[in-house]
């Protein structure tokens, strides 16, 4: 298929950047959507002209390193899957696709579609862990009973990747969903209690520092969230901060 | 107190007002029902929101409350606009999230006006002058199809901010879970729902019948 595509390019963080359009052609159906943009990037290279930056890594939707705004979408307009795993049979020949950075004051540009997200990770160490001895004596796993619920629900909340999404889809630039699940994962287990009270406030502390906005329960996240992370797990964060002020 | 200064204390703030407001509305509507009933009906109601003193303390909390929820409405919004300095160029947001639940400063800062307009008709007049007919006075504003029109207007904005707004409280305050959440949606429709048709049968009651 042939494919007109609105690229945000952007030389630098101090940059101002504007949006430049590129034509595809003979895209194969079957490629993923990083795959097109490295066929693309192929090109500009032949041609003398720099490529593309954007993230990317594992390209089998588990590492949450990439990114990309498609066509008004975070992951583009497919539910529960990265970019990368992102197929370009979602599109149809002579589409016009729009592809933007992530967007959000907490996440800098570095270059072209390429955004620090390093903000996540600082609101994960203010918190996010548990403190256990891991000298080589460390306790059997299966010793402490744990109900099949709370063990699922906090597996679900596990199972977010970091990406940003939820940020960037949210119209307030909000990261609750993904430091509810970073907490949630904690919060049911027997292990996590002990932190509880420190690491919601810790890392919600961090949260506001980074610069993100306030969450108004649209839901927005939950929908473009690549591994289907819960509402229910924010309700649990406002929970879990309430009971650790008062 | 370190929590209302944080984002989650001050959505906490902003839940807790709304849901006072949810409460009044309510109280406000059954009262307002007492109309259908005729003048003896609506007169007696209003006589008894005129002078209960529990009504009487709680006036001054709603103004409070209105006022509170208003300003930190205003500031949440903004501190929201600024943490996305450049937007997207195409933003589909429709594809993953309501209106209602995107526009709640539209919506609330349409029922602020109507605030306004609202104080002017009723309770100025109500508190300033000597009004023997309650009922009379009411009912007079709304022979005129201007001030029905800007009436049910509003009714049907307060439908759309509490469509998002009943349930978003909740979650705030932490009442979601995976059992219970369809049930409190549905709950929520409901309210915007009543209150929206509740007030608009009303107005659109006394101009076409009466
Ligand atoms: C009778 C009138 C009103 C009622 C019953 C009401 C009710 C509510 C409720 C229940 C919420 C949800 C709180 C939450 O999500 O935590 C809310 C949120 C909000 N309201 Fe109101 N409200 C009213 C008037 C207003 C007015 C006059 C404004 C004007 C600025 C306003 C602006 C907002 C904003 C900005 C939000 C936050 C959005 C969100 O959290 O989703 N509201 N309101
Ligand atoms: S909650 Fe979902 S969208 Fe947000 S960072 Fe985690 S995986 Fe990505
Ligand atoms: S590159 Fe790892 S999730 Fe997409």
């Amino acid at each position: 298929m042939n494919l007109t595509l609105k690229i945000w390019r952007q030389k630098s963080a101090q940059d101002k950047g504007q949006i430049v359009e590129y034509k595809v052609k003979d895209i194969s159906d079957h490629m993923s959507f990083l795959e097109m943009l490295d066929v693309l990037n192929e090109s500009l290279v032949a041609k003398d002209e720099e490529p593309i930056a954007f993230d990317h890594d594992c390209r089998e939707g588990i590492c949450g390193t990439c990114s990309l705004h498609i066509n008004g979408e975070a992951h583009g307009p497919d539910r529960l899957i990265t970019t990368c795993q992102l197929h370009m049979r979602t599109f149809k020949d002579g589409d016009t696709i729009f592809i933007e950075p992530f967007r959000s004051k907490a996440f800098p540009i570095i270059k072209d579609l390429m955004v620090d997200r390093s903000a996540l990770d600082r609101i994960q160490q203010a918190g996010g862990y548990i403190s256990v001895n891991t000298s080589g004596n460390s306790q059997d796993a299966n010793a402490i009973p744990i109900s099949k619920p709370n063990a699922d629900e906090s597996m679900d909340a596990a199972a977010c990747i970091g990406c940003g999404a939820c940020v960037a889809s949210c119209k307030n630039a909000s990261a609750m969903l993904f430091v509810s699940a970073k907490v949630s994962q904690y919060a049911l287990l027997p292990q996590g209690r002990i932190e509880a009270k420190d690491r919601v406030t810790n890392m919600i502390k961090q949260m506001d520092k980074e610069g993100f906005g306030n969450c108004t329960n649209t839901g927005a996240c939950e929908m473009e969230c690549p591994k289907g992370i819960s509402l229910n797990n924010i309700a649990r964060l406002n929970r879990e901060y309430l009971v650790a002020s008062i | 107190m370190g929590y209302f200064s944080s984002s989650v204390g001050r959505k906490f703030f902003m839940a807790l007002t709304g849901l006072f407001l949810v409460v009044f509305l309510l109280v406000h509507l059954i009262a307002n029902l007492t109309l259908f009933g005729g003048p003896d009906a609506f007169n007696a109601a209003s006589h008894f929101m005129g002078t209960n003193p529990l009504i009487q303390i709680m006036q001054p909390v709603l103004a409070l409350g209105f006022v509170a929820h208003i300003i930190m409405g205003i500031i949440l919004e903004y501190k929201n606009m600024i943490s996305r300095p450049i937007g997207y160029i195409k933003n589909n947001a429709n594809a993953n999230s309501k209106w209602t639940s995107r526009n709640m400063i539209v919506t609330g800062l349409m029922i602020f006006a109507f605030l306004f307009l609202h104080i002017i008709n009723y309770f100025i007049p109500f508190k300033t002058t000597e009004i023997h007919n309650h009922y009379e006075f009411v009912v007079e504003l709304f022979k005129n199809p201007i001030y029905t029109f800007i009436y049910v207007i509003a009714f049907i904005l307060l439908g759309m901010h509490l469509m998002h707004g009943f349930q978003s409280s909740l979650t705030t305050t932490g009442i979601r879970n995976r059992k219970y959440q369809k049930c409190i949606e549905q709950m929520g429709v409901a309210y915007s729902i009543i209150i929206a048709i509740g007030f608009s049968s009303i107005a659109l009651w006394f101009y076409f019948v009466n």
